[in-house]
């Protein structure tokens, strides 16, 4: 018996309703914490260290890659404290809201013709809409605080996050338009089975028409992670952390894992959006062994759009308030409005 | 369709109770927050009909970002974090009243026009209700002058809204 066989007659395995549902579920609540150890240990210790000419973490495990689980561990064993003037339901529901936001936009990237939770026909919109949740717990966060610092955190945070809201979106309609459709799967064959200018040779991924929308996608990304020079409203050095200043323990851990998990669904994204997602533009696109090789594709991409993310994060230096409204109010909405104008344009006249 | 039933009783009974609690509470923070839990489940009860664009609209503009502005203006304004003695409910009555009223005519109207009507979950070909394509197809077709004219509303509101704001801000 071949590979093939084994793997289609697994496949062909009749699994029901529940089983299916509780399965991806498990691997939705198994990849975000993976994602974030991954995102924090190659980029936020390593690469950031040897950018400053240091070698980060060396004790814990080989080159110190156990150091995120070790840290892990420790926020576990922190005792959870609230502050005793905080509102107690909010304050404890604020970082599962966050939490939740993240491991929903998850459900829709997709890392293989048949290995997608769930294919819907409004995949990126749904992933957009579900993905501006975060800002109610980060607002809960900053209210239920009873703390200034935390109050103004989440107040940047919102007038930030609205912010940058409008041009991720604007960004995204131009591969929409090219594409036409909104399902993340069906984005992925487009690019694969494109063709320019008649040659097939490397599909057509939309980076190379779109690039304009990737530079302005990962902008927003940018700045809807919070992370710097977009990170007014944790900024330890004017108020302490913002919105986080008051948590400890596991919870301030969700907030870290809803952050770099985040941070990793938008680069999956962009991957996906931009880049071709998880096919290669060789090759019969509905074969089995996509759903094995087609994360790996994916990974490999991920990787390198969170290599430029985190390469702005560690070279830019904070924007200020009005500086940070001017660039997405003034600069990154009109350039993505001209960019889907011109993207219609071209889709029409072509 | 014994589980959508059963779907729809849960979430209906989720709503009603938290949309009680939107009223009932004197903590404003808390009442928004609420009014999450109701928007939500509108939003949840459209997937439930298959209108997934309108369910993901919902979600994206009523909580991603009317309760944010919502909850923005509470936090910009309020600084004191007990419970608000001031929100009082004086005006109970007569708020009751009125929503007893708008309920009385909304399940009038609906009873009126659709006594007959089921939604036929059996479509030929096993089809969605309507997917997002037809939604758009419709919209810009038409539907495009009723659209257009929205649009310009939405316009006029937001220059509008600009202008008062400019206007304080001068005086």
């Amino acid at each position: 018996m071949t590979a093939a066989t084994v793997m289609s007659g697994l496949l062909a395995v009749e699994v029901p309703y529940w089983a299916s549902a509780i399965i991806k579920v498990g691997v939705i609540a198994l990849v975000v914490p993976t994602a974030a150890l991954v995102l924090g240990y190659v980029f936020l210790l390593k690469m950031m260290s040897f950018m400053q000419s240091r070698l980060g973490p060396m004790e814990a495990g080989p080159y110190g890659t156990l150091q995120l689980l070790a840290d892990g561990l420790k926020f576990i064993q922190k005792e959870d404290i609230f502050p005793a003037k905080a509102d107690r339901t909010v304050f404890a529901l604020a970082p599962l809201v966050v939490l939740v936001s993240t491991f929903l936009i998850y459900v829709v990237i997709p890392t293989g013709p048949d290995a997608v939770v769930a294919q819907l026909d409004v995949g990126i919109f749904y992933a957009l809409a579900v993905s501006s949740l975060s800002v109610v717990g980060i607002l809960m966060a900053g209210w239920a605080s009873a703390n200034k610092y935390a109050l103004m955190g989440g107040l940047r945070a919102a007038g930030q996050l609205i912010a940058y809201e409008l041009p991720l979106v604007l960004a995204v309609m131009g591969v929409v338009i090219q594409a036409g459709t909104l399902d993340l799967q069906k984005i992925v064959t487009a690019q694969a089975e494109g063709e320019i200018f008649g040659w097939g040779g490397i599909g057509n991924p939309f980076i190379l028409t779109q690039f304009v929308g990737f530079f302005i996608f990962l902008v927003a990304v940018q700045a809807e992670t919070t992370q710097p020079p977009f990170d007014m409203p944790v900024a330890e050095s004017e108020i302490v952390g913002g919105y986080q200043v008051e948590y400890t323990g596991f919870r301030f851990l969700f907030f870290f894992m809803g952050e770099f998990g985040t941070a990793f669904a938008f680069a999956a994204l962009a991957a996906v959006l931009f880049l071709g997602g998880w096919a290669l533009p060789w090759g019969d696109l509905t074969h089995w062994g996509f759903n094995i090789a087609g994360p790996v594709i994916m990974l490999v991409k991920v990787l390198a759009v969170a290599a430029l993310i985190f390469w702005f994060r560690f070279t830019y230096p904070r924007l200020r308030e009005d500086q940070l409204q001017r660039l997405a109010w003034k600069f990154l909405i009109p350039l993505s409005l001209v960019n889907i104008v011109v993207t219609g344009i071209f889709k029409v006249v072509l | 369709m014994i589980a959508e039933h059963v779907a729809f009783g849960i979430i209906a009974a989720v709503m009603v109770a938290s949309a009680l609690r939107v009223v009932t509470t004197r903590d404003i923070m808390h009442a928004a927050l609420y009014l999450v839990i109701v928007l939500a489940g509108v939003a949840a009860l459209f997937l439930l009909v298959g209108a997934e664009f309108t369910g993901i609209t919902q979600v994206l503009i009523y909580i991603g970002a009317v309760i944010v502005l919502f909850l923005f203006g509470i936090m910009l304004t309020r600084t004191d974090f007990d419970q608000d003695e001031e929100t009082d409910h004086k005006r109970k009555f007569p708020a009751i009243l009125t929503a007893l009223l708008l309920l009385a005519v909304m399940i009038g109207a609906l009873v009126d026009r659709f006594e007959d009507v089921k939604l036929d979950a059996n479509l030929p070909g096993g089809q969605t209700p309507q997917t997002t394509a037809q939604v758009s197809d419709e919209l810009f077709s038409q539907y495009i002058v009723p659209f257009e004219a929205v649009s310009v509303l939405l316009l006029a509101a937001l220059i509008g809204a600009i202008v008062i704001a400019r206007r304080e801000e001068g005086g």
